[in-house]
């Protein structure tokens, strides 16, 4: 079953054309990867499926709904969790809170829902041990695994993960890269991934591959030959 | 002994009055980003409230109360500033978020059209009109939700601006004929009379405590409590703090920013009212009597390091025991004999509007070595 789907997207920072006429679907329960080379596109793209910049043209549908003209904020209770790059963790905040505002998606937001699900800290069980600390003073492994944990709180249907190893050392990876799975197999979640590790992105279902931002091939992460990875994933 | 504790209850009661008008500020400058010049305006509108609160309570019916009417005067003044300070953000600086030069410029504007407006419109009108923004702004909060959809949605809107209007109108009208006072336009400085358990003091170890100064120590008290236990425990608290540190990445959450805008914004505005009571219980009420204190303010904001609410209370009690050290010279009564030319000196400094001078200089050169202020922020998070 379709979960997003986008049809003709066209984004614009000020006068240059970052997206060109960008497809893409992603079904409920499927892990779909995007890759590209620098500067491509891939950040502005889900950038611009949460909201944080407005598409000149084009279609977002989550589940049927167009999210089209919807700040940000609607769009997370509509049920996109995002995970951006560099994270974006409160620093201020304790990890414990950061976490609860993840919550904020929910149906009644923070007010009625003051429980933690324990199903992150069974994901993350290091986030149990650092719930008082601030969040600024987490490694960037730890502040990974609690901007996934604080997404997966809002009970995404869809969760946006931009470049989630990126600088982050390889125990770490792994660990992000199996509870990304845990996450798909246990809730059922659709996820849409920006990655350059070669390891994550075959774990991937299917991918779309970026050229000067438009799609210029997809298919299944199976299919993917030598020669596309070569010439899409900056090695 | 008894000069150093006169010393510190006059910096103490100087600096409760500098901290409380900075602590709207501090949020609205610290959290959010925005000078609002019109700041100052906002403490004048408590003040104003105060005595419109006070006139109201020496009616006949309302006489047996006449001694509470400091602490209605508190939730008042907090209701007027805040709901102009809304009206503020949702009409002009909401507009102008992320530029502070026209920000700047624009609550200027804003801080001369209400100076002006309480010289040249009867304070009725005034009462009338806050009210009926009041009631404008609460009105789809009390309506059920679903008169607020669809197409009906707009009509039900414009029925309760309407309605608002009404009320606003009608207050107007019944507040200036009641009290005729509040029904003509003035210019000239009001006088807030304190209640009878209000004047006076309390003499302790050789020292007189007036009681409208420990009375402003105590708002200040109970107003730095207060929006410390706000912003640290409570769920908009922290989804305030949020919106301050990372906006867009708040706004992915689920936060409705703008609403953590027009409430942070509220709040420090409603600190500014409570702020203008206490000015009101130290000395009359004119339409300036804000100006005066905006650049205390603001200098008690950079000391303290923004966004630092601790360092806002120690800024402004320091603000307050050096100008209260300088202005007094007291200096002089400690030492005595000191050399003439150093007397003179002291002398010389010795009055209120002096003291200003030199205290803010010695700020000044303070933040020559300290540009961040007295707490500035430190370690990963800078840079986050």
């Amino acid at each position: 079953m379709t979960l997003l789907e986008i049809r003709g997207l066209n984004t614009y920072y000020g006068e240059s054309h970052i997206l060109r006429e960008v497809d893409i679907t992603v079904d409920k329960g499927e892990m779909v990867c995007l890759i590209g080379r620098n500067g491509v596109g891939k950040t502005t793209l889900l950038k611009s499926l949460i909201g944080l910049i407005i598409p000149r043209t084009g279609e977002i549908l989550l589940a049927g709904t167009s999210l089209n003209r919807e700040p940000p904020h609607k769009r997370a209770r509509g049920g996109i969790g995002y995970v951006p790059q560099g994270r974006e963790i409160i620093p201020h905040l304790t990890v414990e809170e950061n976490l609860l505002l993840g919550m904020e998606a929910l149906p009644g937001g923070l007010a009625k829902n003051k429980i933690i699900d324990p199903f992150v800290f069974e994901l993350f069980p290091i986030l149990m041990d650092f719930l008082p600390r601030r969040g600024g003073d987490l490694s960037g492994g730890q502040q990974q695994q609690l901007a996934i944990g604080r997404a997966l709180l809002g009970k995404p249907k869809l969760l946006l993960l931009d470049e989630p190893t990126e600088g982050i050392q390889p125990n770490i990876v792994q660990d992000i890269e199996a509870a990304v799975r845990r996450i798909i197999s246990e809730t059922g979640i659709g996820v849409l991934l920006v990655e350059q590790h070669l390891h994550f992105v075959r774990q991937a279902d299917r991918y779309y591959a970026m050229q000067r931002g438009g799609i210029v091939a997809s298919g299944s992460t199976q299919e993917l030959s030598q020669e596309v990875v070569e010439k899409f994933l900056s090695v | 002994m008894e000069l150093i504790l006169e010393c510190l209850f006059n910096g103490v009661a100087i600096g409760s009055v500098l901290l409380v008008a900075a602590l709207g500020l501090a949020i609205v400058f610290g959290l959010m980003g925005v000078i609002n010049l019109a700041h100052g305006e906002l403490m004048m509108l408590g003040a104003y409230s105060t005595y419109v609160t006070q006139l109201i309570f020496k009616l006949p019916a309302l006489k047996p109360f006449y001694n509470a009417y400091v602490i209605v005067a508190l939730v008042v003044a907090f209701i007027v500033s805040a709901v102009v300070g809304i009206l503020l953000e949702r009409s002009v600086i909401r507009r102008l978020y992320g530029s502070p030069l026209e920000t700047l410029l624009a609550t200027w504007g804003v801080s001369l059209i209400l100076q002006q407006f309480v010289r040249s419109v009867p304070l009725a009108y005034g009462a009338g009109l806050v009210l009926s923004l009041l009631v404008g702004f609460i009105s789809p909060f009390l309506l059920p939700q679903k008169l607020l959809e669809g197409s009906r949605g707009r009509l039900v809107r414009a029925a309760s601006w309407a309605f608002s209007a009404l009320v606003g109108v009608l207050g107007a009208g019944g507040l200036g004929s009641l009290v005729s006072r509040l029904g003509r336009a003035s210019a000239r400085n009001v006088d807030v009379t304190a209640p009878s358990w209000m004047r006076g003091g309390i003499d302790l170890w050789g020292v007189t405590f007036p009681i409208p100064r420990l009375v402003i120590i105590v708002i200040t008290f109970i107003a730095v409590l207060g929006i410390t236990w706000f912003l640290n425990r409570s769920v908009w608290g922290m989804r305030i703090r949020a919106v301050t540190q990372n906006r867009s990445m708040s706004d992915c959450l689920g936060i409705s920013t703008e609403r953590v805008d027009v409430l942070t914004f509220g709040i420090g505005s409603g600190l500014a009212g409570v702020a203008g009571v206490a000015v009101s219980l130290l000395g009359s009420v004119g339409p300036n009597v804000g100006a005066s204190y905006i650049v205390g303010c603001f200098m008690v904001v950079v000391l303290g390091g923004v966004g630092n609410l601790l360092g806002t209370v120690l800024a402004s009690f320091s603000i307050g025991i050096m100008t209260d050290l300088i202005g007094a010279g007291r200096l002089l009564s400690i030492w005595p004999d000191m050399p003439t030319p150093l007397a003179s000196a002291v002398d010389f400094f010795a009055t209120t509007s002096m003291a200003r001078v030199l205290v803010f200089a010695l700020i000044v050169v303070f933040l020559q070595f300290r540009p961040a202020g007295l707490f500035p922020q430190k370690g990963r998070m800078v840079e986050a």
